[in-house]
């Protein structure tokens, strides 16, 4: 039986030896900061998801789309919780193509709650081609879509700085620690001051990385806090019905000998 | 079986029993009488039938509102997702639902293998439990298709691809399987029409499963024939469901966890990104439950030959009552056994680990020695063990000390192992 164990040790030792071998040649470990959305009751920052709306309109949305967000989410619950006066207004500073009308031509007309984010792109070739043959992903679902989500996506965005030596990065290329491969086409897109918050707060790009990145996870999640709150309520209902259901097993069973 | 005849005791009730008799079947499964020293492995029977429900009515509502389309699956699941009425909270339950079955499902088999319930008079038991789980493969690979992520398209690819290793008609099979010439829409319609289909197969094969289990009855820890009833029985209602439903909250809180705190951790971040023919992740892999198949699939350098060793590495199981040739049934009497057993357990664990990484330098020749040894338990270890494994006397009933009642040294330390095992 030692025998075996001894095998057993030696094979899970070799696994963690590999698996450490292997993460060594992986981006190095992404900038830490912390996430209010994290955790047993993890709530978004409310002021930071309506600052990260302001980057991600005022920065991102050029080249990078979020087809799947329709105005009328900026003012639900659990989101970056603008007024619905404030939603409206956002909404009414785009424009729409919508139609056709009675006389079977299209139109142009300001956009309304119930319309999807206006996209910059009119399709993923035109995107292509306005970026050096790279398409800006979808930003909808991006922090899910990417291995690490939300540290991830800020770490890339602070992650830029020159190539080591060595390293040659043809036009419109460029150098992130932690994107795979370490090649980009993206331009490091926040630098310090770059734009200037309503609310006041300093625009450093760590300031702007956290808060856009705060609004890209609740746009990958737009559910988190109910599904964190439901998810609280369940697990301690379940854990209360659990011991109750444990003493009448132990009652029920004490009618036989039989150890339960 | 319970010996005695039932008579409802209303009128109308007889009646109705005499016509239809649905009043024996309720009385026969409430009085079903169960060996009163099962353990909690054996509670996942009944914590696997909740699994199967669970997927049947969150799928019947997702399946509302899900659009089977190859351009439109994607953002359909975005709006089940978003706008939706706890349309988040049905697909994350459907899809850590998918992992928690499996979960329970190997538990359930790893249990049946240390306990010897595969052997007689139990075979067609364990035989169609052997095809519940390859439909439950088919049915959780087509499910993961239908989000038309990218790893659902490539992951797609690279399984239906492996038809085409089929001699002479292997590439048409593999056309007549996409309803083209690549994975597209026509593959993710039908896929969607089977995955909808498998689970009430899977229903029906399991009440089959479970009327053959009703007719020798439940093996049990000591794996030794027991008289039905007897005081080594205990009716299955109250004392089996009251021990059940214990189990299974606690599994659920588990799965709770998973699904309000962890949704996608065992989820493949690529499958977020819409499905793109033209871009290929750079790692391509299934689902963890697929994995030590994967890893067999791979670790046979002839594409034909390894869908062939990945296929039988489930097949040998359904000739497992054959293979294994000692008629001690439980684990607890074969000391030899039992050690191979845990050789088997860790070889499928890490099976499952190479199968997660590259197919490449240590991790192939890890995964080409692990896939010999399964192999050779089942082929070699398991036939000679039967022959020459010299086992611990075993009890002549559940309650009463071991054969004999020598309280020689062999017996009591079998004795001190079922108490443990009882516990």
């Amino acid at each position: 039986m030692r025998k075996l164990k001894n095998i057993f040790f030696v094979l899970i030792f070799s696994v963690i030896v590999l698996n450490s071998s292997n993460s060594a040649e992986k981006s190095p470990p992404f900038l830490e900061t912390k996430w209010t959305f994290k955790g047993l009751f993890g709530k978004f920052d409310r002021a930071s998801l309506q600052r990260g709306y302001q980057v991600y309109t005022e920065v991102c949305a050029s080249c990078h789309s979020m087809k799947y967000l329709t105005y009328r989410n900026l003012a639900e619950k659990g989101g970056p919780e603008f007024s619905e006066a404030e939603a409206k207004a956002i909404a009414a500073s785009f424009e729409v193509t919508d139609g056709p009308d009675s006389t079977g031509e299209m139109f142009v007309r300001p956009a309304k709650l119930s319309d999807k984010f206006v996209m910059p792109y009119a399709n993923e070739q035109e995107a292509k081609a306005a970026n050096g043959g790279a398409y800006p992903p979808d930003m909808s679902v991006l922090v899910k879509a990417r291995k690490g989500g939300a540290d991830y996506i800020y770490s890339l965005l602070l992650g830029y700085s020159e190539p080591p030596e060595g390293v040659e990065l043809d036009d419109g290329v460029y150098y992130n620690k932690y994107m795979y491969g370490n090649k980009i086409k993206m331009p490091a897109p926040l630098s310090d001051d770059l734009i200037e918050y309503t609310d006041g707060t300093k625009a450093t790009a760590e300031q702007m990385s956290k808060d856009v990145t705060n609004f890209l996870m609740w746009s990958a999640e737009p559910h988190l806090e109910q599904r964190h709150k439901t998810g609280f309520r369940v697990i301690a209902y379940l854990i209360i019905l659990t011991v109750l259901v444990y003493f009448t097993m132990k009652k029920i069973w004490s009618r036989v000998e039989s150890k339960v | 079986m319970s010996d005695h005849e039932y008579t409802p005791s209303s009128k109308f009730g007889k009646w109705f029993n005499d016509r239809l008799p649905l009043l024996t079947l309720a009385n026969h499964l409430t009085d079903y009488p169960t060996p009163k020293n099962l353990n909690y492995w054996w509670t996942f029977g009944g914590i696997l039938t909740f699994c199967l429900i669970t997927q049947i009515v969150t799928g019947l509502v997702l399946a509302m509102h899900y659009i089977a389309h190859a351009d439109m699956a994607f953002s359909s699941v975005e709006h089940i997702m978003r706008d939706v009425n706890y349309g988040w909270l049905l697909r994350y339950v459907h899809a850590n639902g998918a992992s928690m079955f499996f979960l329970a499902v190997y538990i359930h088999i790893f249990r049946s293998l240390f306990y010897g319930s595969y052997k007689s008079p139990r075979e067609i038991i364990w035989i169609l439990g052997i095809i519940i789980y390859l439909l439950m493969m088919a049915a959780a690979f087509m499910g993961y298709v239908l989000p038309w992520g990218q790893m659902s398209f490539w992951g797609a690819t690279v399984i239906t691809n492996l038809f085409s290793a089929i001699p002479l008609v292997g590439e048409s099979i593999t056309t007549w399987l996409w309803g083209g010439y690549s994975v597209d829409n026509p593959t993710l319609t039908r896929f969607f029409t089977l995955h909808y289909l498998i689970p009430f197969l899977i229903l029906g094969l399991v009440v089959l499963h479970i009327w053959a289990l009703h007719v020798p009855g439940n093996n049990n820890p000591v794996g030794i024939d027991i008289k039905k009833p007897s005081k080594d029985t205990v009716p299955f209602h109250p004392y089996i469901v009251i021990k059940d439903a214990f189990a299974l909250l606690m599994f659920c809180i588990v799965f709770a966890l998973f699904v309000f705190y962890q949704p996608n951790i065992l989820g493949h971040a690529d499958n977020y990104i819409e499905a793109d023919p033209l871009v290929t992740p750079a790692h391509i892999v299934p689902e963890w439950y697929l994995l030590p198949f994967y890893a067999i699939l791979r670790s046979v350098p002839d594409k034909l030959m390894g869908v062939v060793a990945m296929l039988s590495a489930i097949l040998i199981l359904a000739a497992l009552p054959w293979l294994d040739t000692s008629k001690v049934r439980s684990a607890v009497f074969r000391p030899l056994f039992r050690q191979f057993y845990w050789i088997l357990v860790a070889d499928v664990l890490i099976l499952g680990y190479v199968g997660a990484m590259p197919a490449e330098g240590l991790y192939l020749l890890i995964a080409r020695v692990a896939t010999a040894y399964y192999f050779a338990h089942f082929l070699i270890i398991l036939p000679v063990l039967g022959w020459k494994e010299k086992t611990t006397p075993l009890p002549l009933s559940i309650t009463e000390p071991v054969l004999g009642g020598s309280p020689n040294l062999a017996a009591a330390r079998s004795d001190e192992k079922i108490e443990k095992t009882i516990k």
